[in-house]
């Protein structure tokens, strides 16, 4: 039987129109949604900045927390006895690592008193020899204060400041504790905790947990500090807290010589949190001393070496990985949001540097 | 109307396809991992960048490909207006598949980031670390794929009228066999 022309059955033209223009717009819909165009309500990096800017203002060029600090250079010598734990290179027999790290305070004010808030930070990047670099941010506190981002923003919004006032709506914070008991600890250590008038007496926690992995491939969940040496005292009598403090303070002790820190890994034992950055881990776990950093110079940080520097803790060596701390992700991702809008200032004149004229000349 | 009597060769063909559902998929992962603050931006993070060398090595191929293999010739009646838009269209995809991955590694080192494959791969940095040219480069990065974005959907329906509107056989020269369909 042969077969008659083939017959099929066309669509009208409208519709296949109307099919190619559903597709396409299909896909830019799920681009926008996937974006976060379409759901202003949830979290994203960019809208944690904002908020941050909302509550303190834009000073360009600056980082939008931890704005106020000053640059370290040094080195760290490690003591080997980490190898065990990291095959990281930072941590192998005899190795020393450059470093450029920076001290400031919590706050998107460059210009606030050092007295205003009881917490001091230390950031750190180690580039090892093999050009993997380690980056890390701590705080000198015992714990932190929220566990997640969301609580993290919500406590942000519940700072800002009343237009009214110049002060954050107590009604407003008392809700927000109210409902995130997990506050709980870090306000017990706030209400007695003192601005420290020097960086170099402070104690640096990562606060978040990691996970570091051995040359076989096996974890072990930690979290570190930089336990300071005891400092000289200074020469000079220590002034009452005024509004730098802390640089003075600063650039006296390391006039006399360099400032050492021992950086202490604390390792979990099965069952310890390490999503939960409000929960301290108990007394008694197992500890390693991996080596010391040697601080030995500081810079201003607006031509310092740690100025263009994005102090993300994701940015990590080969030996050591994140936990599920899911304060980890959020901070890397604001982060680069805050890095790109001060690079961006920056470039176009508006940083910290135009200001001070001379120094640098910007590229057109 | 007239159908191309070739059709794109087999090592073209397998390109386009692979690169296509990659780059679509590397434009999602890219706008997802900026905006996410949850463990979905260090897994998109984690994939982009290899994912992007990839691509990178990909359309080097796919350039000596179309440099050995000439694509078919687009259909006799198409008008002149169109065949511009198409070629031009064509170059500039071309250009951007090229540039994508290169501003995104220049300006990771331009921001003075190991640039990471995985925790152990390092690649060099391809320029130095600069504040000024990372911003630059950083949103770059962003418009370009952007645009990538906009010329691929103008691509897709572009394809889609000439396979379901005038259905001239330029379809098919790049997803069935020889013959009519």
């Amino acid at each position: 039987m042969s077969h008659p022309a083939r017959y099929r059955l066309s669509p009208p033209l409208w519709l296949r129109c109307l099919c190619i223009l559903g597709i396409v717009g299909a896909l830019a819909l799920a681009f926008a949604g996937t974006a976060g165009w379409l759901t202003p309500h949830r979290l994203t990096a960019g809208r944690l900045v904002d908020q941050f800017q909302r509550n303190a203002g834009i000073f360009p060029g600056y980082r939008r927390n931890h704005a106020k600090g000053v640059c370290l250079l040094g080195e760290f010598r490690s003591s080997g006895l980490a190898a065990t734990i990291s095959r990281a290179e930072v941590f192998a027999v005899g190795a020393r690592t450059p470093i450029v790290g920076r001290l400031a305070i919590p706050g998107s004010n460059p210009y606030a008193p050092d007295g205003s808030v009881p917490i001091r930070s230390m950031a750190l990047r180690f580039t090892q020899q093999n050009g993997q670099q380690w980056r890390t941010g701590m705080n000198a506190m015992p714990v932190f204060a929220v566990a997640t981002p969301q609580a993290f923003y919500e406590q942000l919004q519940a700072q800002q400041l009343l237009p009214a006032t110049g002060k954050p709506d107590p009604a407003r914070v008392a809700a927000f504790f109210a409902t995130h008991p997990e506050t709980g600890a870090f306000r017990a250590w706030a209400r007695t905790a003192k601005p420290s008038a020097s960086y170099a007496t402070e104690r640096y926690n990562s606060l978040d947990a990691f996970e570091f992995v051995d040359a076989h491939g096996r974890r072990q969940a930690v979290r570190w500090s930089m336990v300071p040496e005891p400092a000289m005292p200074l020469q000079a009598a220590a002034s009452g807290t005024t509004e730098d403090d802390l640089a003075a303070d600063l650039s006296a002790r390391l006039r006399q010589g360099p400032l050492r820190w021992r950086l202490l890994i604390t390792l979990a034992a099965p069952g310890d949190p390490t999503a939960d950055a409000t929960r301290a881990w108990p007394e008694g776990r197992r500890q390693i001393e991996a080596g010391t950093l040697i601080v030995q110079a500081e810079e201003s940080q607006i031509r310092g070496a740690c100025r263009d520097v994005n102090y993300d803790p994701l940015v990590l060596p080969d030996g050591i990985q994140a936990s599920d701390d899911p304060l980890l992700p959020a901070r890397s991702a604001a982060y680069a949001d805050s890095y790109l809008r001060r690079t961006t200032e920056v470039a176009e004149g508006k940083g910290p540097v135009a200001e001070t004229s001379s120094s640098r000349s910007l590229s057109p | 109307m007239k159908s191309p009597t070739q059709v794109f060769s087999w090592p073209a063909r397998w390109l386009h396809g692979t690169m296509a559902v990659l780059i679509l998929l590397m434009l999602f992962i890219g706008v997802g991992m900026v905006a996410s603050v949850s463990r979905w931006h260090s897994w998109l993070v984690a994939v982009h960048k290899p994912l992007g060398m990839v691509l990178l090595l990909l359309v080097i191929v796919r350039i000596a490909v179309r440099v050995c293999f000439p694509p078919p010739a687009l259909p006799t009646d198409l008008p002149s207006i169109q065949r511009s838009l198409a070629h031009a269209s064509h170059w500039l995809l071309y250009a951007l598949m090229l540039a994508l991955p290169l501003a995104g590694w220049s300006m990771l080192s331009a921001g003075g980031y190991p640039v990471m494959l995985g925790s152990s791969l390092r690649l060099p940095a391809i320029v130095r670390a600069d504040a000024t040219v990372f911003a630059v480069l950083r949103h770059l990065h962003a418009v370009l794929a952007f645009l990538l974005f906009a010329v691929i959907l103008a691509h897709l329906a572009a394809a889609l009228y000439h396979g379901w509107i005038r259905r001239d056989g330029v379809l098919g020269s790049m997803f069935w066999r020889r013959g009519n369909r």
